[in-house]
Formats: structure tokens, sequence, C-alpha cells
């Protein structure tokens, strides 16, 4: 074993401020100890069209057949995770550097040290496209966990990566177009960065437009981790009867479903239904053996943003989550 | 199958330097093999065994046939690692690693010396020790008539460098392939930008800046069972006489593409270094920040940097001047050639390239198989250590450092006796802290 898991403490959810209105409201997570906050946007629960119609531009079939979803609601980050955030917890110095800048006797940062860490990268895994408030990449969705992980034990607050349809409901925003603001790919540019506006790399979070619900970075920036196993006839499978909260969990480690465009990309893989598999080419410039469960080093377009679901799981669920069996890369 | 073999054995060198012992006899295969190519792995840390599955993963009929470390249990986990993954064959049929790596216990050599035996029962043999130990068994690997895949860089000091030139020669004489592991020349975006360069698409190149920043690497923990010996094995990064500083092990790559855009090697360096953040007694006595200037026959300057501090600016990544145009960046499988207006020269968008390391492998393999002699990697791996062994010197001492000097200097920083009980030449004072170079006072050539 290369890993020793830390049980978790039964820590129970703690009423926090949301808790105590009657309808949950948007409100920003402080890091105790740091200076980092992290935007969250409510997400009522409802229903929405999950997936293309056939007439959509660019449509792929993994897309079809469209159905009717059902979600209960959750919270949403309105950005894409950046490196300020990420990096606190890939190195462990810099989370001692952050608490001796912001003591906080209650709830220092450095104080909980249960969380397991990404191994150093070798090389710099932003590829120069700039730090501080860019958004994180090329990191395992393995990693994306356990950053959920060490964020709530710093926290004591559930976060974790969206499913597929969290992040389609949250991305469409209400509307039925391929993209939020409507089919025209010639508008994207306002609200995105892709291919045609980026100039090769990534951009500060928050520079476009954001979508209906206020979440930003949607269509474009760096495609983002989801919870789910790309299966592509996943919704053919689903699409008979009622469908609540759908998820496919992860049995194998490729391909998995990452969603939104980035950077890199045409305007048609930024639509709000577009999907796409993870592929262990992500990784073909890792030269080591075994290759890092932490970096993929060849994905230097994937993100993640982070969710938090209104009605919070069981401690047991939520040391399942935060636990899963670490798969062997080929 | 045959004709194969012959030219494999005339192309190697074997038969005409009349070395009686075959590597396709040595082993006591069978004939319905004989067109394989044995490899025997020769440190099998996390490069060496990433390498050993590249050379598994070509369209050759390669095999691991020994394996060579100075410790066991890193032996072992890299054994583990190969046989647990799954190859294609010649035939493009998946096959389980226990088909491709047929290493016996009797084939695991552990130890200081355990190459020379591995290395024997080899038709290909890959370095991935740390690099002080490179010389040595490049030494050994050439004069046992053995192709080679050799990680980067290829010495650490002086006299390390001029023995790898030596066995350079000899290797070019016997027609013995060295591929090095400076994959950046393996690398598609780096190829196509870099030959127009060379064909004058930026004009002269009169300026540049190459990187490597970054957050540094790992260390390991001082056991109480360590001897001074396995300390410093372990913990090879942070030793001269295994790493070469973090300027020679990794920043090698970025100033070898200086060299190679300019065509040629510094004649001069000057530049200032030192231990900003690296403090503790757990680093051994290399700094962590290097700066400078790399000065050519031409009179022009390329700035080098590198560093270790996390939390802060970090790139890793080469950029060009000349007098027609310029080049920002190789960074992501991405380049632009641009003139001085904004236009377009030449553009290379490398998604869908294939993975240098493997391309490494596959060039290596081929080549042998074709019975063909085509790679001076060695001797131009060896002059690229050597800038980041001079630039070492020149941030160490604090002095001007003229090519020749750096190249003759006897500094030797090999231990005198390799054994478990034996003392490498630089020990820690009585608080447990390594000496560090001191510029104005250290004295390098």
């Amino acid at each position: 074993m290369r890993f020793k898991y830390v049980v978790l403490g039964l820590v129970l959810m703690t009423g926090s401020d949301v808790f105590s209105q009657s309808k949950p409201a948007n409100y920003s997570q402080k890091i105790p100890g740091t200076n980092q906050e992290y935007g969250m946007v409510a997400i009522p629960a409802g229903e929405f069209m999950m997936g293309s119609p056939a007439t959509e531009a660019g449509r792929n079939e993994d897309e079809g057949p469209q159905h009717k979803v059902k979600l209960d609601g959750f919270w949403m980050g309105s950005h894409e995770v950046t490196w300020d955030f990420y990096d606190l917890y890939a190195f462990k110095n810099m989370e001692k550097e952050m608490a001796a800048r912001f003591p906080d006797p209650e709830k220092s940062i450095a104080k909980t040290d249960a969380s397991t860490r990404p191994s150093p990268p070798y090389v710099d895994m932003s590829f120069g496209m700039g730090r501080a408030g860019y958004p994180a990449i090329n990191m395992t969705q393995y990693a994306a966990i356990k950053f959920c992980k060490w964020l709530y034990d710093k926290t004591g607050v559930f976060y974790r990566l969206p499913t597929e349809a969290e992040w389609e409901y949250a991305a469409r925003a209400g509307t039925k177009t391929a993209y939020s603001f409507g089919n025209d790919p010639a508008k994207l540019g306002e609200y995105a960065w892709y291919k045609d506006n980026s100039d090769g790399a990534y951009k500060l979070i928050g520079t476009k437009k954001p979508n209906p619900w206020g979440l930003h970075d949607m269509h474009g920036n760096v495609m983002e981790w989801t919870l789910d196993q790309y299966i592509p006839d996943y919704y053919a499978q689903k699409a008979k009867g009622e469908v609540k909260d759908p998820y496919a969990p992860v049995t194998e480690l490729y391909p998995t479903s990452v969603r939104g465009g980035s950077w890199d990309d045409e305007a048609a893989v930024a639509r709000s239904a577009a999907r796409t598999p993870s592929s262990p080419s992500w990784k073909v410039l890792d030269p080591q053996l075994p290759k890092s469960e932490w970096w993929m080093t060849s994905a230097s377009f994937v993100g993640f943003r982070l969710v938090r679901p209104f009605k919070t799981p069981t401690a047991a669920e939520i040391e399942a989550y935060y636990n899963p069996p670490l798969i062997e890369d080929y | 199958m045959e004709q194969k073999r012959r030219e494999f054995l005339k192309a190697s060198g074997l038969l005409a330097g009349g070395i009686a012992l075959s590597p396709f006899t040595s082993y006591g295969f069978n004939s319905q093999v004989d067109d394989m190519i044995k490899v025997a792995l020769i440190g099998c840390g996390g490069r060496g065994t990433g390498a050993a599955a590249q050379a598994l993963s070509t369209k050759q009929n390669v095999k691991i046939v020994a394996m060579a470390d100075a410790f066991r249990d890193r032996l072992e986990d890299s054994y583990k690692s190969l046989t647990s993954k799954k190859y294609k064959d010649m035939a493009g049929k998946t096959v389980e690693g226990t088909a491709k790596v047929d290493v016996p216990d009797s084939r695991k050599f552990v130890g200081f010396d355990a190459y020379k035996e591995a290395m024997a029962l080899a038709d290909v043999v890959i370095l991935a020790t740390p690099p002080g130990f490179r010389p040595y068994h490049l030494e050994e690997a050439i004069k046992q008539g053995k192709h080679v895949f050799c990680e980067k860089p290829v010495a650490t000091d002086a006299p390390g460098i001029r023995k790898v030139l030596e066995v350079a020669e000899i290797a070019k004489k016997k027609k013995l392939n060295i591929v090095t592991g400076l994959q950046r020349h393996y690398q598609p975006n780096y190829r196509e930008a870099i030959k127009r360069i060379q064909d004058g698409a930026l004009g002269d190149i009169v300026g540049g800046q190459v990187y490597w920043v970054s957050g540094g690497v790992w260390v390991k923990d001082r056991l109480p069972s360590m001897t001074e010996m396995e300390y410093q094995m372990r913990n090879w990064y942070y030793f001269n006489w295994l790493c070469g500083d973090h300027i020679v092990e990794q920043h090698v790559h970025n100033i070898d593409v200086a060299n190679w855009v300019k065509g040629g090697y510094p004649v001069q360096i000057q530049g200032t270094g030192g231990r900003e953040v690296r403090d503790g007694i757990k680093y051994g006595e290399i700094f962590d920040h290097h700066c400078l200037d790399l000065v050519y026959e031409d009179g022009t300057t390329i700035s080098s940097q590198c560093r270790h501090y996390e939390g802060t600016y970090s790139r890793v990544d080469e950029a060009f001047v000349g007098t027609k145009g310029r080049i920002d960046s190789f960074a992501n499988n991405n380049t632009v050639l641009k003139d001085y207006k904004g236009g377009v020269i030449y553009k290379h968008e490398g998604k869908g390239d294939g993975n240098p390391y493997q391309i490494e492998h596959d060039e290596l393999f081929d080549a042998i198989a074709k019975g063909e002699y085509k790679f001076a990697d060695a001797e131009r791996t060896a002059k690229s250590t050597m800038t980041a062994i001079m630039g070492r010197m020149a941030t160490y001492s604090g002095k001007l450092i003229k090519w020749d000097e750096a190249l003759n200097s006897d500094i030797n920083l090999f231990p005198d006796k390799l054994a478990w009980d034996a003392k490498p030449k630089v020990l820690p004072d009585e608080n447990g802290f390594y000496p560090v170079a001191v510029p104005g006072k250290t004295r390098t050539v």
C-alpha cells in the first residue's frame, strides 16, 4: 500500500449561518487561518432536460436522448478552484506559512494534519500560465476528491465534486439553449475563454460574464472534473422513467466525465450539454512508473469546482466519499 | 530473422570486436526469440521503471532480462510495477507484464557493483541511477559493447564529463547507440521550431532566457539505522557527488535548449546563487537558486534562472530573440515563431503530439533493430551537462568561469570508496549541517 488512509473521526456537521435561514443563501466559505475565501452560489432543487436535442449544432451522440432529471438543491462554487487555494493543500509549507501570517488560535489552518496530500510535482504544473488568481489544473480526479477532504478537515463543511447532472443543471441555469446565453457561438467570447480568444493559455477566473445563476467560467477557461464515470450511452440507460439525482460511480480510472470547455477547445466543446471523457493520454508526459496518482502532467486544460449539497450526508457517507479505492494507473 | 540478427551483431561491433560472449547465447534463450532485444535496467527508481516500461512499449521484441539497484527495496518495487503493467507484443497483442519482464531472483542484482553483472546479460542497458554514477556505468556499458539509454545529466563534475566524452568517442567507433533523456530533442514542437530557427527563420539569435523556477522536490528522512552513505544515497538530490545540485539535475534541460538554439556551448559563465529557503539540516549541501549569464562565442548572452521556492512564480521553459523575430515559449507543446510586427512565421500546435519519452525509446530500438548507428546524444549531453556544472562552479565560487578551465578542473566529488560503511567526501558537522559553498571563498575549479 502506497497509501494510508486516516480514518475520519465522526465529525458531525455544526449548524452554520446558512442553515438558520429558511431558504439557503449564497455564502462565502472562509478558510480559517488564511486570507482565502470561496464563493458558493445556492442552486435550488428542480428539474431540467439533460442532454441536447438532436438538432443542436456540434452535438455528439453521447448527449442523447434528452431526458428529464430531478435534482436536490446544492451550492456550487461561483468560480473554479484557484492555485492560491490548491497550493495550500498541495504544499504543506505554504499552509504553515499562511498560518503564521493569519494566526487563528481557535482554528489554525495548520492544526489539522490528517490529510493525505499530493506528492511534489517534478515540473511546474501551471506550465507558466500563471498562478495567483488562475485556475488550478493538471490534478487527477482522485487529487481533487482528496482536496475536498482536506477542506473538510479545515472547515468541518462537506464539499465534493459535482455530479455530471448537477454540473449541467447549474451550467444551464434554467436555459434550454446550447449555451447559457443562447445558441450563437459568435457571442461565446463575452462569456468564455476558449480557443479563439485565449491565445494559448488559461486566464484569471471570473473575468468573463457569469451565467444567469451567477456562475463564472462554466463554458470555458478550464474543463472541470465531475464525480461520474463517463458512460457514452448513460442517458439511454437512464431515460426510461423518472430520473432523480443520477450519478455513475467510478469503478475504472478511465474514462471519467469532465464538463465545460477549456482555453484549448473549440466553441462546440464549451456547450452546456457537451461531455468529455478523460484519457490515459492526459498523463502522457509523466516519465515515471508508477505514474503519479496526484498529477495528470498533460491535462493543462482540466481543473474543478466544488459543490456542497443542501442536505449534508451522514458521517459514514462522507467517509466513504473521501476514501475512494485507489485505482492503479496503467 | 537471421538477417536481422546478423546485422544487429555487426552493427553493435560485437563480431568485429571479437567479444566471445554473444549476448544472444549468453542467456540460453531458444531460437524462436532470436530477434529479441534484451534489456538490463540499472537504477530502479520511478524514472528507471518508467524508462523500462517505455522500452517495453516499442514495436520491437524487447524483454527486460536483468535489473540492478543499490537497494533491494527499490528493485522489488520496480519489478512489481513492471510486471503488473500490460504491454503490447510485436503483433500488437496485449500481453501481461510477466511475459515481457523475465527477471527471476537470480537476475536481480543488488549493491554498488550490481550493474556489471546485469549489463553482461543484455543487449541494451537503461542507466537511470543518480547521475553521479553515470560516467562509470556508461564506461562499463560501452566496454561491454552494449547500446544505451541513459538519463540526463551524465555526470556531476568535470572528471566525470571528461570520462563520458572519452566513452562517447569509443561508442562512436563501436557504432553503439546512446540515447540520452534530454527529451526535448524528441519532442515535436522543439524539433520543428528549432529546425526553423537553425534555418534562419528568426535571423541570428542574439539573446534569450531559460528557466526552471518551481517548487522543489522530495526530501527523505534520516532513519537511525542509516549509515551516512545510505542516507546520502536515499536523499541523493541534496548531494553534489550524486545529483550535481538542481541546476545540473533539472536545469540542464533548459540550458541544453540554449546550447541547441545557439549551436554551441558558452565560452564563459558568471552568476549568483545561494540558499534562501532551504535552511534546514535535511537539505544537504545544494543551493536553492542560481542565476547565470551564459556567454557564447559570438558574444550573445542567454540568461538562465533556476530555483526551488514553494509559493512563487513558476516557469519551466525557454524563450529566444533573434534579429528577425522571437519565440516566447515552448510550454504546453504549443510554439509560435513571431516577427516583430506581430506576424506569425511558424506555429506548432502540439495537441496529439507523441510522448517524447516514448519517442526516445521508439527511435533507439528502431535503430538497434535496423543495425543503424545515428545518435550523437552522448557528446552533446555531456557538454550541456558540463555547461550546467560550469554554472554551479560560477555560483558557488562567485567567479567568472571559462569553458576550458571548467572542463579541465580536477575537483572530483566522487567518494574514494563505495561501500555502505565508507565515508562520502562531504559530511555533516556536529549539528547535522553540511558545508555549503560561500561565493568569494569556495574554490570550484
